[in-house]
């Protein structure tokens, strides 16, 4: 059995040899990545067509009180209220407005209301771990939800994740898809977590994780975490519009 | 600016991203709906049980939609986004209708991204329609190597596409990067 000695020497080996400041996907501390990542170089092409524009979301497709993870049922849920707030911008530093942010996570005890997650720790029946909102016109998100616990994993023996939650955004052009992990700060189980440190570039670890802002906590509510998201660069220039397009 | 790297979706992404209704860009069996589906494959060639499929397209007329509406559906606008999680067997189907050219002379082409557990971060690719006769035209498909390239070509079938993604190995698909996801740390 892989111990996370064995792991920590792997994770430092990728340390050693790289500064990447996007995952690496042929990480084999990820034991799950070793079959599914490309062994060839991706093919560089340009744009064009449907991939220079985003889908569009709009309030017909989300409800305002999708952001807020702690009244999806008839009780309040176990552990800590926190408020998850930023702005999303493009490479060069522009708002993403009106547009999708997704995210799903696991109850303060770690565990996700998920079939395929078998954690012998409690579900809470009065959370289910999923919201939706869209940025406001100058590019804002904010949830509410729960600090959520870390959790045991199968990638070696007493893998843990630090605590996360997985957050889904959409840019202004199909290219600036994102799917990735927040995370909080000071957690302990930071050096030793593969996807963590399958981006092996210190600096860019960083930038996946929240800080604490007391101006975002809400007195006798809830702790405020802030955690902007910078998506890669939009192929489209500002001054292109709907218009010319049709 | 720097950009944020990627993270898997992890094992449990069904809890936050597919939908009811995100596969079927049309409704099923509406005059004209097609099925584009296909399989998720690892490096061995086994299913990949828990992937996610994003397209998004044009309409027939090669229009980019700018309409809300892929997440509640109202079984009349066509907004051009869809999403699927794979099945058990790795398997993934839309209802949808095909692209149509959205620069003349260009193959139209489905915008594909793939997401998995294992996969550490999305991957980009296309699913051109099968029409041989404009490929020599088309920047992507003339670079690529003759070998792979029919890894981007969607085939026929009776209802309609089918577009397998191999994330490894000797069929391994054709995965692309755009000019902004080079050098995105400042
Ligand atoms: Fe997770």
């Amino acid at each position: 059995m892989t111990t996370q000695a064995d792991i920590d020497r792997e994770i430092q080996a990728g340390l050693d040899s790289s500064r990447e400041h996007q995952p690496r996907l042929d990480y084999p501390a990820y034991r799950s990545s070793i079959l599914r990542h490309p062994t060839k170089a991706l093919q560089p092409v340009d744009p064009e067509g449907v991939e220079l524009w985003a889908p569009c979301f709009g309030h017909s497709d989300v409800g305002e009180a999708e952001a807020d993870l702690t009244i999806q049922h008839s009780g309040e849920p176990q552990g800590s209220r926190i408020t998850v707030s930023g702005r999303v911008l493009d490479g060069d530093g522009r708002a993403v407005p009106h547009q999708l942010v997704e995210i799903w996570q696991a109850n303060a005890a770690g565990r996700y209301a998920h079939l395929r997650d078998q954690h012998p720790a409690p579900l809470d029946p009065n959370f289910s771990g999923q919201g939706r909102c869209l940025t406001d016109a100058d590019g804002w998100y904010k949830f509410t939800t729960i600090q959520p616990g870390p959790y045991p994993w199968r990638n070696h023996l007493n893998a843990w994740r630090p605590a996360h939650i997985h957050f889904s955004l959409f840019g202004t052009d199909f290219t600036q898809r994102l799917v990735t992990q927040m995370y909080f700060p000071g957690d302990p189980l930071f050096p030793l977590d593969p996807i963590f440190q399958s981006v092996t570039d210190p600096k860019a670890r960083e930038a996946l994780i929240a800080t604490y802002e007391h101006d975002l906590t809400s007195p006798e509510f809830s702790l405020g975490y802030r955690w902007d998201i910078v998506l890669t660069g939009s192929h489209r220039t500002p001054l292109d519009t709907d218009e010319e397009l049709a | 600016m720097s950009a944020a790297p990627g993270q898997t979706v992890g094992p449990f992404f069904h809890l936050g991203l597919p939908y009811e209704g995100g596969n079927d860009l049309v409704p099923p069996g509406r005059a004209g709906a097609i099925r584009l589906h296909g399989r998720v494959l690892d490096g061995d060639g086994v299913a990949v049980p828990d992937a996610m499929i994003e397209i998004w397209q044009a309409d027939p007329d090669g229009k980019v939609c700018r309409v809300p509406g892929s997440l509640r559906r109202d079984g009349w606008t066509f907004t051009g986004f869809g999403r699927a999680a794979t099945d058990a067997d790795g398997h993934y189907w839309f209802s949808t209708v095909e692209p149509g050219e959205t620069q003349p002379g260009r193959p139209p082409f489905f915008a594909v991204t793939v997401f998995a557990r294992g996969l550490l971060d999305r991957l980009f690719t296309r699913a051109y329609l099968p029409d041989p006769d404009v490929y020599g035209a088309d920047p992507l498909l003339g670079a690529v190597a003759p070998a792979r390239r029919h890894t981007l070509v969607a085939t026929r079938d009776e209802q309609g596409l089918v577009f397998d993604i191999h994330l490894q190995g000797p069929r391994e698909t054709v995965f692309l990067s755009f000019p902004k996801h080079r050098g995105v740390w400042a």
